[in-house]
């Protein structure tokens, strides 16, 4: 008796080892972290002097890795839903518009503008995944046509209110409005001030803001990408909803059986996708104090390629928030990193479709790790 | 002798032309193994949804407890106590044991006032549960794609139980298994037995049938041809009666007391 006890202990800490060693390699982060890793080394060792790494460069690839995770952590619960928005790029294009006819054009105030284009965006990502929970269509489709649908009215909106397909403007309208300054504003400021004082950050040494640190604040553009990868790690491994999330993608049927509301999970990610969107739209025209039909161009594939880079199952049900960030972070330390190494920008698409590829590869080898399939 | 938990009293359904159910009976008592037999396409899947809440009979007649039921959905038949372990398990292999085990019950705790999925808690009471029916898991954090079949219909039936099952339906839980899975599996439905909770044993194997059955019910071609206990019947009665009751009135004998 006390000798069968034994082996079977024995047994037991065999697997465990074995199974330690598997969970550090199965987690759907793996790659991701892999990625920045080298990728910080390459910049590094390549454009160390270039200025990359100094605070404003820094805040440079920062805020375009935050804009890439902003509408990646929308994508990202989509993805693990089971499902895909190829509608996000002409989301954003249209959000911005609505914001800029309702408040540069009609004279209505910032903040009733930003509500709005929030509201409508939201609808219309609802209406994407009620049409795919309806008609049981792949949501490739569904969102393919709402890619140009969006893309259309945007174009006609603009042109038809403003003969115009840009409205500028926005920065004037937008002054001293409480709800623009959430999106288009900087926290910080007095942090920065005092840490040019101290000599960390460098100071203008020309021009009319001489004397002023080089960086003014933190742009809420990455408070924004921050507190939503935040809030969707812990909604997503944290909570019930999370589980339902991964449940809908993993398999809808089986989650239906044991009372999962799968289509209310998935209509809701398609809501908290064109909410990212908006997020993004809002934040950019707030930048850039204009708004353009055609902005936010191929940037559903952007995200999607984040997601995947981030260890998400194209197939649903896997993947992870934090991943996906990474995923975002690489891309814009990438894309940045190239411009500050003088490297031909075309060279980043090369990139970006080799890194997909590569990705793509490892994803599937990782799942059949854990299902064990040959 | 008690009453039965479920009677199932005439019952039709049909798909639009095809007849799938015509007239079948059936009652189950508190704590026994009822095996259902059939030949593929019999009927079998089909009448246990009509209990489970996934179909409504297009005629006849269900008492759960004594009372006239109507399940409108499968939610009101888990709630009421019947749980069904189907074909497809209804697992998911990308997520862990305690996901799974707890998927659309999960535990909460509240931090904050907020509701947070307790992992914590799920994780040792899915351990403990698989401990119970005899499985060791590497970690509650192990992916079901990682278990064997056997495996994996076990933790589905432990899930049911724990989830206060008064009846376990098993939709062909062996149909797919080696002879090392199968022993584990039939033992597993003896433990949930032991518990006092009836089990629905769906299987067209009648070895396994008499492995644990006490009571018996062929159907064949959408009827029953009648409920035998256990002692009272032949594995070559059960054979015959599966295969179309050709040799019916050699068995009218073995079937008349309870029919
Ligand atoms: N949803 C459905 N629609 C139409 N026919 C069905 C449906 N479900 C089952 N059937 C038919 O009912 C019969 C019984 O099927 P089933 O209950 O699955 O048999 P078993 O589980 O005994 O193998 C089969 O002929 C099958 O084709
Ligand atoms: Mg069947």
């Amino acid at each position: 008796m006390s000798d069968q006890s034994a082996a079977v202990a024995d047994e037991d800490e065999r697997i465990k080892e074995v199974s330690n060693l598997r969970k550090a390699m199965i987690r759907p982060e793996l790659g991701s972290i892999c990625g920045t890793i080298l990728v910080f080394v390459f910049f590094l060792l390549v454009a160390r002097d270039s200025g990359m790494f100094a605070a404003d460069g820094i805040l440079n690839w920062g805020i375009v890795s935050a804009q890439f995770a902003i509408i990646a952590v929308g994508a990202c619960l989509l993805m693990i839903a089971g499902e895909f928005d190829l509608s996000v790029g002409s989301m954003i294009g249209f959000s911005g518009i609505v914001i800029a006819l309702m408040s540069v054009t009609w004279g209505f105030p910032m903040w009733v503008a930003i509500i709005t284009a929030f509201t409508v965006a939201m609808a219309i990502g609802w209406l994407n995944g009620y049409l795919v929970i309806k008609t049981g269509l792949p949501s490739f489709i569904v969102t393919l046509a709402f890619l140009y649908i969006l893309r259309g009215l945007t174009i006609f909106a603009a042109t038809a209110a403003t003969n115009k397909t840009i409205i500028g403007g926005v920065r004037e309208v937008a002054k001293g409005d409480w709800l623009a300054a959430v999106f288009g504003g900087k926290i910080f400021a007095g942090l920065f001030v005092w840490l040019a004082e101290l000599g960390v950050v460098e100071t203008f040494v020309a021009g009319t803001r001489k004397g002023q640190p080089v960086i003014d604040g933190i742009p809420m553009l990455i408070v924004w990408a921050l507190g939503l990868i935040i809030f969707a790690h812990i909604v997503l491994t944290r909570t019930q909803f999370g589980n339902w999330i991964y449940a809908s993608g993993g398999d809808a049927q089986a989650a239906r059986y044991t009372g999962v509301p799968v289509n209310r999970v998935k209509i809701m990610m398609f809501v908290f996708t064109a909410f990212c969107a908006t997020v993004f739209a809002t934040c950019q025209v707030m930048e850039f104090g204009s708004a353009a039909a055609d902005r936010g161009l191929l940037k559903e594939f952007e995200a999607i390629i984040s997601v995947v880079i981030g260890g998400a199952l194209l197939t649903g049900g896997y993947g992870s928030v934090i991943g996906a960030a990474l995923g975002a972070l690489i891309f814009g330390v990438v894309q940045q990193g190239l411009f500050f190494a003088g490297v031909e920008s075309s060279l980043f698409r090369v990139f970006l479709g080799a890194i997909l590829l590569l990705a793509v590869i490892l994803n599937t080898y990782i799942r059949r790790m854990i299902t064990g399939e040959k | 002798m008690s009453e039965p938990i479920i009677q199932m009293k005439n019952i039709e359904k049909h798909f639009g032309s095809v007849i799938a159910l015509n007239g079948v009976s059936l009652d189950v008592l508190p704590g026994e193994c009822h095996c259902l037999l059939g030949d593929n396409g019999a009927g079998k899947s089909t009448f246990i949804k009509t209990m489970s809440g996934v179909h409504r009979a297009t005629r006849g007649e269900i008492f759960f407890e004594g009372k006239p039921l109507d399940f409108a959905r499968p939610r009101d038949a888990i709630a009421a106590g019947i749980a069904t372990v189907y074909q497809d398990l209804a697992m998911i292999p990308l997520m862990s044991v305690s996901r799974n085990f707890f998927m659309g019950n999960e535990p909460l705790k509240k931090v904050a006032g907020i509701s947070f999925f307790d992992h914590d808690h799920a994780n040792e009471v899915t351990v403990q549960e698989m401990k119970s029916m005899g499985i060791n898991l590497r970690g509650p954090d192990q992916a079901v794609g990682t278990l064997s079949g056997g495996e994996r219909q076990t933790v589905a039936i432990a899930r049911a139980v724990y989830f206060g099952a008064k009846i376990l339906i098993l939709d062909e839980p062996t149909s797919a298994l080696g002879v090392r899975q199968t022993s584990n599996v039939l033992a597993t439905v003896d433990r949930v037995r032991n518990k006092g909770i009836a089990v629905v044993f769906i299987t067209h194997n009648v070895r396994h049938a008499l492995a644990v059955g006490d009571r018996f019910t062929v159907l064949n071609r959408g009827k029953t041809l009648g409920t035998a206990n256990r002692g009272e019947i032949t594995p070559e009665e059960l054979q015959d009666l599966m295969a179309g009751g050709q040799q019916l009135a050699t068995l009218e004998g073995s079937l008349g007391g309870t029919v």
